[in-house]
């Protein structure tokens, strides 16, 4: 999905200059933690997130994540989208929750980051499934 | 090979597909152009278009417009009534489901599995007809888009090996060393960040990268937070890269604990920037293909964490 399409869908704006609204998103994830970021996505992930503090930019830069959205109307603040302009990644608002705005994009077609072998793990640690 | 690695070879190979599942468009898989007939073609011409083109089902257009699917099934069930005279339209299947063009593989795949059909027309956000895909496409995708990468693999082998090669001595081995300040949030990560950027050059597989960026990122923020500075050193030869964050207190007094999922001692205002969940450590031993802690309290911390560059498949915590 393009960043393009994205927008359209959440009534988003964008943050950073020169933004490539080309950009392909091939899936998404939404998380505060950014530990869970690092453990729970892929490369090209579209990440949607409450936190605005500039650990987001650092943290989507580690993870080969490309593009950002702010949901529930948060800005964040200059030191943020400087690092984000600096590092090429592109940050979008979005007006609506967490929980709106991922499935928005949800129903429109925008997959999740699929299942992770250590969530697997857990689950049969606790459930005894196969 | 030793059995062990085969199953890790397998176990890297299966994982690349769901991910590739997830990567790849309809489009990528269906094909195209399509052949079709329409309503008034008889189920006795059907039958020469499938064995002409060697297919299993054609969507049914009318004025350029899908009106339905007929597929090798409903040609069995007419011959079976011997009625090799009637016509498409009257044994079709009217208004088929039907697939984007755009929409990610994993869909055509849940829509295979949850409603049994044996193809899907292919239509673009315009409404026009534009491929078929059955689900023999699916896997001939994913096993080309596997086979590309391979090649592109080993193009990039090459130029990470390249720099070894053309250093001349029995043993080479790259050491970068990164200052890590203590309690700087504002510029943590910035360590990690030059490391990623420097491997990339390097050449070394995007995979790797990504896995020794979020071990290092993780390991940053440790020392950022809960020390008074350290550094990371990464030393890179043709086999792995071998990973160390050092630093000099206060130290760990559990650390079976510490590396339990969840387990944190981070202060509140850590916690309100996203970190401090306890998930740090074992972020980082998912990432690695061998991880070591030690820890004396009051005297400091070394973690060594090894990722070797031919594990490339393996995401983090894969």
């Amino acid at each position: 999905m393009k960043l393009r399409e994205v927008l359209q869908l959440i009534d988003g704006k964008v943050l950073t200059r020169n933004t490539d609204l080309d950009l392909e998103v091939k899936m998404g994830c939404g998380a505060d933690l950014m530990s869970d970021v690092l453990a729970f996505t892929h490369e090209g992930t579209l990440l949607m997130s409450g936190l605005t503090n500039p650990q987001v930019v650092r943290t989507a830069e580690m993870a080969g994540i490309q593009a950002i959205v702010f949901v529930r109307g948060k800005i964040p603040p200059p030191e943020t989208i400087a690092l984000a302009e600096e590092k090429g990644i592109a940050l979008l608002a979005s007006k609506y929750t967490m929980f709106e705005t991922c499935g928005r994009l949800y129903k429109a077609g925008l997959p999740s980051c699929g299942l992770f072998e250590s969530s697997l793990k857990r689950w049969r640690e606790f459930f005894g499934e196969e | 090979m030793s059995t062990p690695s085969t199953f890790q070879e397998r176990k890297r190979e299966v994982t690349r597909l769901q991910e590739l599942v997830y990567e790849l468009r309809v489009r990528d898989a269906m094909t195209t152009p399509v052949i079709t007939v329409t309503p008034q073609t008889t189920m006795a011409e059907f039958r020469e278009v499938l064995r002409a083109n060697r297919i299993s089902g054609t969507p049914v257009v009318e004025g350029g417009r899908m009106v339905g699917i007929i597929s090798i099934e409903d040609l069995i069930k007419a011959l079976a009534a011997g009625e090799l005279g009637a016509t498409v339209g009257e044994k079709m299947t009217p208004r088929p489901v039907t697939l984007y063009d755009d929409e990610p593989l994993v869909h055509a795949v849940g829509k295979f599995a949850s409603l049994g059909y044996g193809r899907f027309p292919v239509i673009n956000r315009q409404g026009d007809l534009v491929g078929i895909l059955v689900q023999g496409d699916i896997v001939r995708a994913l096993l080309h888009q596997l086979e590309v990468e391979y090649h592109e693999e080993e193009i990039r082998r090459y130029r990470a090996s390249h720099i070894f090669e053309d250093i001349l001595a029995d043993q080479v081995t790259l050491r970068f060393r990164y200052q890590v300040p203590g309690g700087d949030f504002e510029r943590a990560g910035d360590a990690s960040s030059r490391l990623k950027k420097t491997l990339s050059r390097l050449g070394i597989h995007p995979r790797i990268v990504r896995r020794v960026a979020i071990a290092a990122y993780e390991a940053e923020m440790n020392i950022v937070i809960y020390t008074d500075g350290g550094e990371l050193i990464a030393e890179v030869d043709p086999e792995k890269v071998y990973l160390q964050a050092v630093d000099d207190g206060p130290g760990i007094p559990d650390i079976q604990k510490a590396m339990e999922p969840g387990f944190s001692t981070a202060p509140e205002w850590v916690r309100e920037m996203g970190f401090g969940a306890g998930m740090g450590l074992p972020n980082i031993q998912n990432c690695a293909d061998e991880m070591r802690l030690e820890s004396t309290v009051g005297v400091g911390t070394r973690l060594e964490v090894v990722i070797y560059l031919d594990s490339g498949g393996r995401p983090c915590g894969g």
